[in-house]
């Protein structure tokens, strides 16, 4: 019975959480005392059935054993000093849905301090909101899981020197916090989809819990474009992982990419939620790359693809977000539309910015094979070599050095 | 007469389960399915998530437009998850073929269909 609830209870925390930590202003105490909670609950739901408000039966539960375990510990004067008054033991009653949202926000934008490093504000994400174990969260980055418990530790220590006010957020308040903890949960996504070094299965738990956030978000603020364009952006990239690889461990070209092993279902509901998020409005960095991953996923084939509609989302992307990695990503779009010694040209300015970035070289490496360069094109596969690559992506770049010396030899 | 299978629970309950307990979700529905499909006709629908939704609310006046919201804030309770309907001997086989799908994360209505369009036609 246990595993079937153990996902009710993953469903709930997040909510959970963030109400219990405003209620005893203390994330610790908050994790606690809903783990205590869920223990009860699998006693008492097994015996008599689920009730039908989980988050309600869950947060009284977690009330109870929260102020029980406050009056054990000497935690208990100092957090009792603070707010007397509310901590009186009664059933817990469920915040209402704007309170609810903006404890939610609060949490994750809690674990966006700015003094920690991004990947522990991820770390620590997953482990407070999501309840991933530590060992899960270490596999997903890759390091020994006493070297994440530490992490851990030291970033709940820098959190709870500096407190997050548990009044009402101004809009302008609410507004920063869903900027700060989109991004992150963008990240997330994106440590997940690069960190291709890791065994496969580890990987695609940050792309699926960064997903889970984003789903999160916009269960909370239905009315926001942006929320819903990260959700759909997301959707639309994780519904091309089946196809990143090939069998022989290789990363394959989105181009090149077997379309039918494509998730069909995450495209639609990723293409459902950019729809809504058009129907909002509200021209941002994620709708438009989810316009882009969009334009992608419905084209059958690379030379089917509209690239003038995503050459001039990329030029839209490139206004409100001038970074040379966006700008290289719209010269590689003008390269489908005005040939590779075009886009060889446009190139030359990144050359400074760039310099140390992979996909640069390699790119650089792929235009300068179709014009026929294969010395110059060999010296920048070397150079996506010499910036030490992914396993995936170093056989993919040697295979491309072997062809441009086929191609030299034969001349 | 048509019977409609309704399946609430929350969203995303699914997606947290393990592999192997998804699996026995989904053979249950395979197994309706294919039940189903010996009999004749039916027609069956998983949603999506409810965020994926839009609400088109009743015109707060006459000759007004509908008003299109995006979505009731997230209710923590049951959801319309997906339905099946089909033409059953009687509501006992009608329960018979439901239990192929309860589960614990699910909560099913067997509900008699007043009208049926389409595909599974009730006129």
């Amino acid at each position: 019975m246990s595993d079937w609830l153990e996902a009710t209870f993953a469903q709930q925390r997040p909510r959970a959480i963030a109400a219990l930590a405003r209620m005893f202003r203390d994330i610790d105490l908050a994790e606690d005392a809903f783990a205590d909670a869920c223990l009860k609950a699998l006693t008492a739901w097994s015996e008599h059935g689920a009730p039908r408000d989980p988050l309600a039966w869950l947060l009284t539960a977690a009330r109870n054993t929260g102020l029980d375990r406050l009056r054990k510990s000497q935690r208990r004067a100092a957090i009792l000093s603070r707010h007397a008054e509310e901590l009186q033991p009664m059933p817990a009653e469920i915040p209402d849905p704007d309170e609810m949202r903006d404890d939610v926000l609060r949490l994750l934008f809690i674990c966006c301090h700015p003094e920690l490093d991004r990947r522990d504000q991820i770390a620590i994400a997953l482990r407070v909101v999501v309840g991933l174990s530590v060992g899960e969260i270490a596999s997903g980055f890759l390091v020994k899981p006493k070297t994440m418990e530490q992490r851990i530790t030291r970033a709940k220590k820098k959190i709870a020197k500096s407190p997050v006010a548990f009044e009402t957020p101004t809009p302008e308040e609410r507004g920063d916090r869903m900027g700060k903890v989109s991004l992150m949960i963008y990240l997330m996504f994106s440590e997940g989809w690069s960190t291709s070094a890791g065994p496969e299965q580890m990987k695609l738990t940050l792309c699926e819990e960064a997903i889970r956030l984003a789903r999160l978000l916009v269960a909370l603020f239905p009315a926001m474009g942006e929320q819903a364009a990260l959700l759909a952006l997301l959707l639309l990239q994780h519904a091309r992982r089946g196809a990143r690889m090939d069998a022989n461990g290789r990363l394959v070209a989105l181009d090149d990419q077997d379309r039918s092993l494509w998730n069909r279902t995450e495209i639609a509901e990723g293409t459902a939620h950019l729809q809504k998020a058009e129907r909002i409005g509200h021209r941002g960095v994620y709708i438009i790359q989810a316009a882009i991953a969009a334009a992608h996923v419905s084209a059958p084939s690379s030379t089917d693809t509209d690239w003038p509609l995503i050459e001039s989302h990329y030029a839209a992307l490139y206004a409100l977000q001038p970074t040379p990695v966006v700008r290289l990503n719209h010269i590689a779009a003008q390269a489908k539309l005005y040939g590779p010694r075009h886009a060889l040209k446009a190139l030359e300015d990144l050359t400074g910015d760039l310099s140390n970035y992979r996909w640069f070289h390699a790119m650089r490496g792929g235009l300068l094979q179709d014009v026929g360069e294969h010395k110059a094109a060999i010296q920048a596969f070397e150079a996506v070599i010499g910036l030490a690559p992914t396993t995936p992506e170093r056989i993919a770049v040697e295979e491309k050095i072997a062809i441009s010396k086929k191609e030299l030899r034969g001349l | 007469m048509i019977y409609a299978i309704t399946i609430y629970g929350e969203a995303g309950v699914f997606e947290a389960l393990p592999k192997d307990r998804q699996d026995q979700v989904m053979s249950g529905h395979r197994a309706l399915q294919d039940a189903l499909k010996k009999k004749g006709d039916f027609v069956s629908m998983r949603l999506m998530p409810p965020t994926s939704a839009v609400m088109v609310e009743p015109a707060a006046s006459d000759g007004a437009p509908p008003l299109i919201t995006d979505g009731p804030f997230a209710d923590t309770k049951e959801n319309f998850l997906g339905f099946y309907a089909a033409d059953f001997v009687n509501l006992s086989e009608a329960l018979d073929y439901a239990k192929l799908i309860s589960s614990p994360i699910a909560r099913l209505e067997v509900r008699p269909v007043a009208w049926a369009g389409g595909a599974i036609s009730s006129e």
